[in-house]
């Protein structure tokens, strides 16, 4: 009698969908990896040398482009956050998840790129200056999100704490973006608007830089996460298809 | 009569394991529900549920007509609970424990007093009532749990194996304090391990095993052996099903 | 059948204050910890007079935001001891009520142990703090701490790693706060005009503001099961 009931209680996915490659995300991924070497070549070729900084410059089409994407990736956790508390399907969990692993690798593409040019620039891998110490403490928001979740057994609980702290966590990557603005010590430059007057390794934008850069905006900012977030949704489908199998199997 | 407590597929699941499967229950007020089964059986969770803390993963819960959780608030002053921890302030004494509870039931100040003073001495407890909560004994500790329950005179009684703790006087004491409730049209749901008393007290048996409910039958007749053959007989059904 | 909304708040807020009278745990607790935390830093910061103003803010703030982690890990621990967070919970409140209450509670308690360290650190650090200015920033501030505080800890208590999650979560989130209270304060101390900062004061009351919403919209969410 007890054990009847299970096969009618709904579970989290439904068994057939889950398991197909859908062909819209095949062409995607293929998008990507072509418009990832169009955004490559704008910038390692199509690109004019900026005349102060020399090559090192080009890292930039990729390192201001990458920030975005994680943008955009942690916006995904904010609604995916904000929509499972209101309706309490998992999937807009798992969408929350899949941008903070997202947006984290992102952050992590925006801050090693950083590095790289000012090794050459200012002299040193890292500086403890406003906007990096910012976008620093970011990362460490999400990998606390990504500990919050590790640390909570009770999968409802879980979902619904993620969801919280996702929410409130978008206030770092806020802080990250509007710290050039407020904080006038900074030495990160701007490269759209003004820069602060102690900027180190400003530089003036050509005509082909910013096509250059136009091109690999919507590449990171847009086709990367969303691909990826996908994959990672898909996965953790699969994943709690898994898991709802496992748990029909002992219970017969 | 339309019924008090209504749970319809009532369904409550912790992951991928259930405390509950499709329960249904009716029950009228003024009714002494005794809700029996083993560890694990859903009684517990079944009680937390109809206190609108915990939200069901599936079914509907209605108390009185408002829909649980969802419109618990205003039914929360009609609930008197006592749960598996005392739900009191170690740090506070009897009396200020209390004190607060009124005032977070906003009971009129004067009255609220009197009713406090009252209230300890039901539960013997008048001469400990300066004592913080932190010295009592788990037995006075749960003494002082009832009396926190009852404090804004509740329609419905939650119970969750409402003796554990207490001595054979404090047991008889809830006996009486719990049917002077009954007599009074409250209506009372307890979670049991005591066969004896739950035959003797209650106006109707309700058996849960694996989160659904296994029987359900007026106490009326049943003495506390017939309910320890009922229940057995009931296991053991459960157990040959489970082995086919 | 409701109890008002203030009632219900200074109701839970007067609890507190009354078991806190009584027993004294969190404010000799937090004030111990704030106490030995300034001795440290100035042993440890062996500095000049301009040196310290410039880093006497960042002392105060860190001392202040620490003490009131402990004092918040300590205050949601007892609403969870006899589980009595359920009994407020069963009360017929509103939950913005017990949030509010909760938060009234932590940010009287920590504000008081930062109000304390004003004088001694002017002693300690030979600098002046007791000013109008410092004291509207360290009451902002604190209130910052205590809004997202009370809200993350009754998430923490509720989690396997409890107290050693709570800074990891709060820090972060906390960092706005942190650094307008720390600017703004940095800047009175070094009695620079009132235009340099005053901005950092305006930010800190916005950065309220918008913490106050949210967190009083997602307390609801972090209680229930």
């Amino acid at each position: 009698m007890a054990a009847q009931n299970i096969q009618s209680v709904p579970t989290a996915v439904e068994p057939s969908r889950a398991s197909r490659l859908p062909r819209a995300l095949v062409a995607l991924t293929i998008a990507t990896a072509l418009a990832l070497a169009v955004g490559l070549y704008m910038a390692l070729v199509y690109a004019g040398m900026e005349s102060t900084q020399g090559n090192v410059q080009r890292i930039f089409y990729i390192h201001m482009p990458s920030f975005f994407g994680a943008f955009l990736a942690f916006s995904a956790t904010v609604v995916g956050g904000g929509m499972y508390l209101r309706t309490r399907q998992t999937k807009w969990d798992v969408l929350a998840l899949a941008g903070v692993e997202v947006g984290l690798m992102l952050s992590l593409v925006n801050l090693a790129t950083g590095s790289i040019w000012a090794r050459p620039i200012w002299n040193t891998w890292w500086t403890w200056d406003p906007r990096l110490t910012s976008a620093a403490i970011m990362g460490l928001t999400y990998m606390a999100y990504l500990m919050l979740r590790a640390g909570i057994e009770n999968p409802e609980q879980r979902r619904r704490f993620a969801s919280v702290y996702g929410i409130l966590a978008i206030s770092t990557v806020i802080m990250t973006l509007i710290i050039i603005r407020i904080r006038p010590d900074t030495i990160h430059p701007a490269p759209i608007g003004g820069s602060p007057q102690d900027a180190q390794g400003d530089f003036n934008l050509t005509p082909s830089m910013v096509t250059a850069l136009l091109t690999n905006l919507p590449i990171w900012g847009l086709l990367v996460p969303i691909t990826l977030m996908w994959w990672r949704i898909r996965l953790e489908n699969l994943r709690e298809r898994v898991d709802s199998l496992k748990i029909r199997l002992m219970e017969k | 009569m339309k019924p008090l407590i209504e749970a319809r597929a009532l369904t409550k699941a912790y992951g991928f394991t259930f405390a509950l499967r499709k329960l249904d229950l009716t029950v009228l007020r003024g009714e002494w529900v005794a809700l029996l089964g083993a560890n694990g059986s859903g009684k517990s969770t079944l009680l937390r549920l109809l206190t609108g803390l915990s939200r069901p993963t599936a079914g509907t819960l209605t108390i009185g007509g408002w829909e649980i959780p969802r419109e618990a608030e205003a039914m929360r002053a009609q609930l008197g609970v006592v749960s598996h921890k005392p739900l009191l302030y170690e740090t506070l004494t009897a009396r200020e424990n209390l004190r607060f509870f009124a005032r977070m039931y906003h009971l009129p100040k004067d009255s609220a007093e009197e009713r406090i003073t009252a209230l300890l001495s039901r539960v013997g407890l008048s001469r400990r009532g300066n004592d913080l909560v932190r010295t009592y004994s788990r037995g006075m500790q749960q003494r002082l749990s009832i009396a926190r329950a009852l404090l804004h005179n509740p329609d419905i009684l939650l119970l969750d194996e409402p003796h554990t703790g207490l001595d054979r006087d404090g047991a008889a004491l809830l006996d009486t304090i719990l049917q002077e409730a009954h007599a009074d049209k409250r209506t009372i749901l307890m979670a049991t391990h005591e066969l004896e008393r739950a035959a003797a007290l209650a106006t109707r048996i309700v058996i849960l095993s694996r989160g659904t409910l296994v029987y359900d039958a007026p106490a009326a007749g049943f003495d506390g052996e017939r309910l320890a053959a009922q229940y057995a007989a009931v296991s053991n059904e459960l157990k040959a099903a489970s082995n086919e | 059948m409701k109890t008002p909304f203030f009632k219900a708040v200074i109701a839970i807020v007067r609890k507190d204050m009354q078991a806190e009278l009584r027993s004294r745990e969190l404010l000799s607790s937090m004030g111990m910890f704030a106490l030995l935390s300034i001795l440290i830093f100035s042993f440890a910061l062996q500095l000049d007079i301009v040196a310290r103003q410039e880093v006497v803010g960042g002392v105060l703030w860190v001392t202040v935001v620490f003490a009131s982690i402990l004092g918040l890990n300590r205050s949601m621990a007892t609403e969870r001891e006899g589980s009595s967070f359920d009994a407020l919970l069963l009360a017929p409140v509103d939950r913005a009520a017990v949030f509010f209450g909760k938060l009234g509670g932590n940010f009287i308690f920590t504000l008081t142990v930062g109000v304390l360290l004003l004088p001694l650190m002017s002693l300690l650090y030979n600098i002046v703090l007791l000013n109008g200015y410092l004291l509207a920033t360290l009451t902002l501030g604190t209130l910052g701490f205590s809004i997202t505080g009370t809200l993350l800890a009754t998430m923490t208590v509720q989690t396997r790693a409890r107290e050693s999650l709570l800074p990891i979560l709060m820090l972060p989130i906390a960092l706005p706060v942190l650094l307008a209270s720390v600017n703004a304060s940095s800047g009175i101390l070094r009695a620079a005009p009132l235009g340099d900062w005053f901005a950092w004061l305006q930010i800190l009351g916005a950065v309220d503001v918008i913490y106050l919403a949210l967190c009083y919209l997602l307390f609801g969410y972090v209680i229930e099961e």
